[in-house]
């Protein structure tokens, strides 16, 4: 991460950081939240515990909260995260919760995303002919099709951000337009990518994503290079405001070691 | 009276998992993964195993580095805190390892159909992705009634599930309290249930909380006392997560090598429960366990 060029190298955040702060951003208070693995985790804490008090958490494993944890943890199955949670139940009550239509917002990482905010977590290469094998979907799909929008968060690398990808593992809006429609999708669809240089949103008809925000260190002419075609730009593009004070006392009380945020 | 299914964990993985198993295991993502279980398989040799499960964290990753798999359905196979399954990455790439991509719905929902009975689920996850074109048991359907485009997950009926869970009496009636993944379908779906237990306890501790049964004891096969046999995932009320040991083996799986000599240590060096503590060290025991106990309130049953 030293030589990364876009790093913010006289302040006192990380990417990580201001990633964590842009992802706790997306959550309203009272949302129902399908909480992700790594970043998403702190996103969702420092959301929590700031502007969303009454976000309820919803975790694959089986588990909801409607509180914090008492104690910081590094993964989701970690026992504080367990302990006096508000539900301990089965994967299929959470994929029901889902199902319905009753999770506001999800978060899903992800290898390699296209321009229409498809997501790529199992193959690098083509299924006869397989250059990498990533570790697959695990509940990332059922988030992209079944929650009513969803956030993807990842590294912005030109090998990363690509035309198409090359196996869609979460749909976002596949070729664009109503595709999800016609594919049988009944609702959702990503409403931003947060990456390591700014933040990408959708084209409310083209469906095809258009760059809302720089952060601070990186300029669009970075985020063009890192990406791999013509990369649409807001007409109010924005500069990502870094991490308040509140923000990061928040991720250094969640993330006390900087495992996910160094 | 019902039948005494205590056996040993050898005894156990010989009589249930022969070569060619379909094993459904870690069923309950993060939490409780049977990694015991999993090194005795790996001890014996087991060979062309196909493993079923959702997450399924480290333990695939090493069964699939002793060279006992020849296919996997799952929905994830890694290493939750630290990314890839190098192992798995090896033999997939190289060609050894045949797949079939789940989610980790999709999973629960086949499974279910199996328990069910029936040869499908349908579902709304998946429309529009690829994972049709590596999964043959995943199609699209159309509904009956609506007329609506579906996935259709096709039941996996495994012939084993091995779960691990707090407590259990000696013919398979056994309490689990924590996040229960898919626990519930993976052991109604399999042939053979194999309980590995922190405690055995009194058939009347269990029926004393019927609500906190996991599965029928009758549609277990085998129970075996395996205390910490869950290490390095967590067991609530027993031990908190080994998150060091997910990360050394991170860097032990990196090649063939480093996996062999992480195997000999962790596995092939093991006979019973007591010298993987005594590998583990008392040290590293109390640092795991639990700190601050936290007792639910009872439940009155009574009439």
């Amino acid at each position: 991460m030293a030589a990364d060029p876009t790093r913010n190298a006289g302040s006192d955040y990380t990417q990580a950081d201001l990633m964590v702060a842009a992802a706790a951003r997306e959550i309203a208070d009272g949302e129902v939240v399908f909480v992700g693995m790594r970043l998403p985790l702190l996103g969702f804490l420092v959301a929590k515990s700031l502007h969303a008090p009454e976000a309820v958490g919803v975790y694959e494993l089986g588990i909801i909260r409607e509180s914090l944890a008492s104690e910081p943890i590094l993964t989701m199955g970690d026992l504080p995260n367990l302990r006096r949670s508000h539900w301990l139940a089965d994967t299929a009550d959470m994929m029901a919760i889902l199902g319905r239509g009753d999770v506001d917002v999800s978060f899903i990482g992800g290898a390699q995303v296209d321009r229409f905010g498809n997501l790529n977590t199992t193959i690098i290469g083509r299924p006869d002919r397989i250059e990498t094998r990533l570790p697959g979907s695990g509940g990332a799909c059922d988030l992209a099709c079944l929650a009513r929008r969803h956030i993807i968060i990842m590294a912005h690398r030109k090998h990363r951000f690509v035309d198409r990808v090359d196996y869609i593992t979460s749909p976002g809006y596949g070729d664009g337009g109503d595709w999800r429609r016609r594919v049988g999708l009944a609702r959702g669809g990503p409403s931003a990518v947060i990456t390591t240089l700014g933040v990408l949103r959708f084209d409310p008809d083209t469906r095809e994503m258009v760059l809302a925000s720089v952060h601070p260190g990186a300029t669009p002419e970075t985020i063009q290079n890192n990406t791999g075609w013509p990369l649409r730009r807001a007409s109010d593009l924005q500069t990502t405001p870094p991490p308040t004070a509140g923000e990061l006392a928040m991720i250094r009380r969640f993330d006390p070691h900087r495992y996910w945020t160094r | 009276m019902p039948k005494e299914k205590r056996l040993s964990l050898p005894d156990a993985i010989e009589r249930f998992i022969p070569d060619n198993s379909r094993i459904v295991m870690g069923a309950s993502l993060e939490s409780v993964i049977p990694f015991a279980a999993g090194h005795e398989i790996m001890r014996r040799g087991r060979r062309d195993l196909t493993l079923i499960g959702p997450i399924s964290d480290i333990l695939f990753d090493q069964i699939i580095g002793a060279g006992c798999v020849r296919k996997v359905q799952a929905a994830w196979v890694g290493n939750v805190i630290t990314g890839s399954g190098y192992n798995f990455r090896r033999a997939v790439e190289s060609g050894r390892l045949e797949t079939e991509d789940h989610t980790n719905l999709t999973i629960s929902l086949a499974l279910r159909a199996a328990a069910m009975g029936v040869p499908y689920l349908p579902t709304r996850t998946a429309l529009g992705s690829d994972l049709f074109k590596t999964n043959p048991g995943l199609k699209t359907t159309t509904c009956p009634f609506t007329g609506d485009r579906l996935t259709a997950a096709a039941a996996i009926q495994p012939d084993v599930a091995v779960l691990h869970v707090q407590r259990s009496d000696v013919y398979g009636h056994a309490h689990a309290w924590g996040n229960l993944g898919i626990s519930r379908e993976a052991c109604l779906a399999a042939h053979n249930i194999i309980l590995t237990a922190e405690e055995i306890v009194d058939p009347e501790v269990i029926t004393s909380d019927p609500n906190r049964v996991v599965v029928p004891g009758f549609r277990v096969s085998a129970v075996v006392h395996t205390p910490w046999g869950a290490h390095p995932s967590p067991v609530p009320g027993h031990y908190n997560r080994d998150h060091q040991a997910f990360l050394d083996y991170r860097e032990a799986s990196k090649t063939p090598e480093d996996f062999a000599a992480w195997k000999a240590e962790w596995v092939d060096g093991i006979g019973s429960p007591a010298d993987y503590a005594a590998l583990l060290g008392r040290e590293r025991m109390a640092r795991l366990a639990i700190r601050e106990h936290d007792h639910s309130e009872p439940v009155d049953y009574g009439c």
